[in-house]
């Protein structure tokens, strides 16, 4: 019998303000251990929180993108419980009024469709600190540098109907927040964290018992998580069991879930307004300023591309993924002229050459001015596409400018039909079996000579003129 | 009789014009306090840390600086107490708590380091309730305090050892806090003058937090002229405290003089009813005809959701502290129980063994209070009636200027008295508490003594942000009337 899956997800964007949400402690990643954690931080008797404006902010860049309501009046609360690396033993949250409500984010299926899924909420947090349970001899040890940094909080709906659903939204989310500079979305270094909510039913019934999988950052283990959730679920119940609420912990090493905690045990974090904190007030003036500071969103910068460039929508897409792509797409595609030919090498050579080197497109050694010069030799057909990639290559390696390596390495293309046609007449004189087989009707075999010909002219040879020669020569 | 025998008998203008003028030196003033505090504080126990050394540096260096003309300001080279929950840097802050009796703070409170640079002396630390939680100063860690007026009888509480420091004069001025009632019921205990401003007026940062939504910090001295002058030193705008105003602060001293001819006095009927003692009724009865002599206009006011303010508090105030008091864990500062076997053994016996039965009791309560299933019937519901109670006060002030009555229904009652029944206890905040559940600056001033012969204070409680007129008015009583300098004989 046929299931259907249910999944909502939970993120946890970490918010790119330089001090914390309540305090003047930097949020950089990777201090000593508590050199980033003052008297606030640290939870001492009669220090106060100070809302950070930056964060406000940024969750409104954020709401303004997802189409989403920003309240007039949000208000802090207080998540109690105890645990040592949450100091004040509550954490600063909000709960029943978020600064986000009501939002949506279009993604795109495999199959090309467009599915819509809601964001019911999007609110403000203090990150908690880290326990260290390794080099402390059966203790335990705490590192506050990371309590108080900024976090948003976005929740979806329950649309999500299976994995690689969840994954498109994730993604498209992640480049959303970097887009958007509401967060550099590191998923390292935990700056982009996702919990999935997964349950299963038959279709068209009411929601089944959901399991809350914690600690997903990344892209491959969210996607296993919840296909492993889903058919432990299903197991249970097709054995007769039923599924219990409880949260599960993901773990990457061993490629399982395991329980961490049922409903029963669940904490009663007994919300109440934070009283150290005035309610937040936004007025319709503060949203239009910082939508004024909004840059174009992805959907439509990717319609602009599809119009603007005439390109497919899967390129547009492609390009559109990240801001810093695009941007470097458009002064490749203004300087060169030719937008097909900077879609295909900016999705192509560059993007290929980046995965490899697993490297993001803003440390690329290539700048979109240098790579313009080299598509102008294409154009001007002083090389092929193919010499291009050559030469790419050794722009990539710190060689030289593209004019600089063609020269240096000799690549430029032959366009003297003499020279050429001098090739030709030697391939066809070595041989002449070939050539029979092919006046005799075996087409095929023009391939077989213009590799020939490529291959004695080091691949310099103009294509163009190479193939005009080659037909004249052997038809004739 | 020498100089240094007669500073204490000083108002705070009189120790600064005095150290100004070179009649005695900043020295000779700390000293002059130090030596009362070694000679009666283990009679009151009204100071938990004197903080001897430190205080003579300071004297030394603010000697210097005075002489130098580099300090001139109403404060500098005045001696002053303050309550134990104020952080004070290198101070032991105890909070009158196992807790935190080992506690060093590592800064100053927004209030500590604005009196240290308007160069006044620390002279220690004030006991109180544990956490600022009871009304007699009996919960405290470190044994009750003693009321100089008499010393079978508490001083009050929360700020109860602050108050019997400024009774028997071994401090010229100290801060208390007040989230029910902590300041203006050991004041009118002890004869003295207390303010609780508007909330918001003064930064809560480095208070040791009890309830954050009513706490406030507020000057205790003789005087309300001594008030006044505290006032203009540590009201203001902190941007560490969000819940700090942004208005301007006034000179609090520059209206002292002005008259109350016109004054439009607010008595409330529910605070002359029942359950207030027949003997205090006569003593504020008193004091109003004497407002009526001088040209006040006397009117009745209805509050009439007061009586719903002590269950409202009892539920907001614990419920703020079992959230607050969280983070005295064991982890990072304040006690930690021995060996504990795992985590929750540590938080458990940490917290059982750091903290005395009335926090517990108030910790249990707020918990209970925020659970969930219970947050709307108890939490929500009192912070709705806490608007009504507030709507009560809004609705008086269109009539009046200021509002009068009793502090408390009684004078100091005895130690022991009510220590094992927590809703007497409770009902001795029964006219101080609406007014902090208003957020509005109440004071209480000296206004004779009942025929028990123990002190009497009037309350009054002004408009949001009125402290001005409210110190004046007193002031203005203080000057046909000397009940505010009377200290009891055998600490005169």
């Amino acid at each position: 019998m046929e299931w259907e899956t249910v999944i909502g997800l939970e993120i946890h964007a970490q918010l790119a303000t330089n001090s914390k949400i309540f305090s003047g402690s930097s949020t950089a990643y990777g201090a000593e251990p508590n050199t980033q954690a003052n008297l606030v931080d640290l939870g001492m008797p009669g220090v106060l929180p100070v809302l950070n404006k930056k964060a406000v902010e940024l969750a409104i860049r954020l709401g303004l993108a997802i189409d989403a309501d920003i309240a007039p009046r949000s208000i802090f609360a207080r998540k109690n419980y105890f645990y040592p690396d949450s100091p004040k033993g509550y954490q600063i949250s909000q709960y029943e009024l978020p600064i986000v409500a009501n939002g949506h984010m279009d993604i795109q299926l495999e199959n090309g469709d467009t599915k819509r899924i809601g964001i019911t909420r999007a609110h403000l947090e203090e990150d908690a600190g880290k326990s260290l349970h390794e080099d402390f001899q059966g203790q335990t040890g705490i590192d506050l540098n990371r309590a108080g940094t900024p976090l948003l909080e976005i929740v979806s709906e329950p649309d999500m109907r299976n994995a690689k659903e969840a994954v498109a939204y994730m993604k498209k989310l992640h480049a959303l927040v970097r887009y958007l500079g509401v967060g550099d979305g590191n998923m390292q270094e935990g700056s982009f964290r996702c919990d999935a909510n997964v349950s299963v039913r038959r279709p068209g019934a009411e929601f089944g018992t959901r399991a809350e999988i914690k600690n997903l950052n990344s892209f491959k283990f969210i996607e296993r998580a919840i296909n492993h959730e889903v058919e432990r679920q299903i197991d249970i119940i097709e054995s007769g069991g039923k599924v219990v609420q409880e949260t599960r912990l993901y773990d990457p090493d061993k490629d399982e879930t395991r329980s961490m905690r049922s409903k029963e045990d669940a904490n009663d974090y007994r919300y109440f307004p934070d009283p150290d904190l005035l309610p937040v007030e936004i007025t319709p003036a503060d949203i239009e300023a910082v939508r004024a500071t909004l840059p174009e969103l992805p959907d439509a910068k990717k319609q602009r591309f599809m119009v603007e460039y005439a390109l497919s929508a899967y390129d547009a897409s492609l390009l559109t993924l990240s801001r810093e792509v695009a941007d470097y797409f458009e002064a490749v595609a203004q300087g060169c002229g030719d937008a097909k030919l900077a879609a295909n090498w900016v999705n192509g050579e560059v993007s290929k050459t980046l995965a490899d080197n697993e490297m993001e497109i803003a440390a690329i050694p290539v700048s979109s001015a240098a790579l313009v010069e080299l598509l102008k030799r294409i154009q001007d057909n002083t090389v092929s596409n193919k010499i291009a990639r050559d030469v790419f290559a050794a722009m990539w390696n710190g060689e030289g400018s593209a004019d600089a390596i063609i020269d240096k390495k000799g690549l430029k293309q032959i366009t003297d039909t003499s020279a050429i046609e001098a090739v030709i007449d030697e391939i066809i004189a070595k041989n002449p079996g070939q050539v029979a087989e092919y006046r005799s009707g075996k087409d095929k075999l023009f391939g077989f000579f213009v590799g020939q010909a490529m291959k004695a002219s080091k691949g310099k040879a103009n294509p163009n003129t190479l193939n005009d020669i080659l037909k004249q020569k052997l038809e004739g | 009789m020498s100089q240094a025998d007669s500073i204490h008998t000083l108002s705070l203008k009189g120790i600064h014009d005095g150290v100004h003028t070179g009649k005695f030196s900043v020295m000779e003033a700390t000293d002059a306090y130090l030596d009362r505090i070694e000679r009666f504080n283990p009679e009151l126990n009204a100071y938990i840390t004197v903080t001897r050394e430190s205080a003579q540096a300071q004297a030394v260096d603010i000697d210097n600086r005075i002489r130098k003309g580099e300090l001139t300001g109403a404060m500098a080279g005045v001696p002053y107490a303050l309550k134990d929950l104020f952080c004070s840097e290198g101070v032991r802050t105890t909070c009158a708590s196992n807790m935190l009796s080992n506690f060093i703070s590592p800064y100053d409170a927004h209030v500590a380091e604005k009196l240290k640079a308007a160069g006044g002396v620390l002279l220690g630390k004030n006991n109180m309730d544990e956490f600022a939680m009871g009304s007699s100063n009996e919960t405290s860690a470190f044994g009750n305090v003693r009321n100089p007026w008499d010393t079978t009888k508490v001083p009050g509480g929360s700020s109860g050892g602050g108050a019997a420091t400024i009774a028997a004069r071994l401090a010229p001025m100290t801060l208390g806090t007040d989230t029910g009632g902590s300041i203006r019921q050991p004041a009118s205990f002890c004869n003295i003058t207390g303010i609780k401003p508007t909330y918001g007026r003064i930064s809560r940062y480095g208070m040791i937090a009890f309830a954050s939504s009513l706490d406030q910090c507020g000057p205790m001295a003789p005087s309300a002229e001594d008030c006044a002058i505290t006032l203009n030193v540590i009201a203001g705008l902190d941007s560490r405290d969000s819940t700090s105003v942004d208005l301007p602060v006034p000179d609090y001293t520059a209206n002292l003089n002005d008259s109350i001819e016109g004054l439009r006095i607010g008595l409330p009927k529910e605070f002359f009813a029942e359950g207030l003692d027949v003997q205090v009724g006569a003593v504020i009865d008193r004091a109003i005809k004497q407002f009526q002599a001088k040209g006040a206009i006397i009117k009745e006011v209805t509050l009439p959701n007061s009586h719903l303010a002590v269950p409202v508090y009892y539920v907001v105030a614990p419920a703020e502290c079992s959230s607050n008091l969280s983070r005295f864990d064991g982890v990072r500062f304040g006690h930690r129980c021995e060996n504990p076997k795992d985590l929750l053994d540590l938080y458990e016996r940490s917290r059982w063994e750091g903290f005395g039965d009335e926090v517990k009791r108030r910790i249990m309560i707020g918990t209970y209070a925020l659970s969930a299933g219970y947050y709307d019937a108890y939490y929500l519901k009192a912070q709705q009636v806490r608007r009504l109670i507030k709507q009560d006060f809004e609705a008086a002030f269109k009539d009046v200027d200021v509002i009068m009555g009793p502090s408390c229904p009684t004078t100091a009652f005895g130690i022991g008295a009510k220590k094992d029944d927590p809703i007497a206890m409770y009902l001795e905040d029964l006219y101080t508490i609406p007014v902090s559940l208003a957020g509005l600056p109440g004071m209480t001033f000296p206004i004779g003594f009942a025929t028990d012969g123990l002190p009497v204070g009037m309350q009054l409680v002004g408009n949001y942000f009125e402290e001005a007129r409210m110190l004046n008015i007193a002031h203005q009583y203080q000057q046909w009337t000397d009940w505010h300098t009377q200290v009891p004989a055998q600490f005169a």
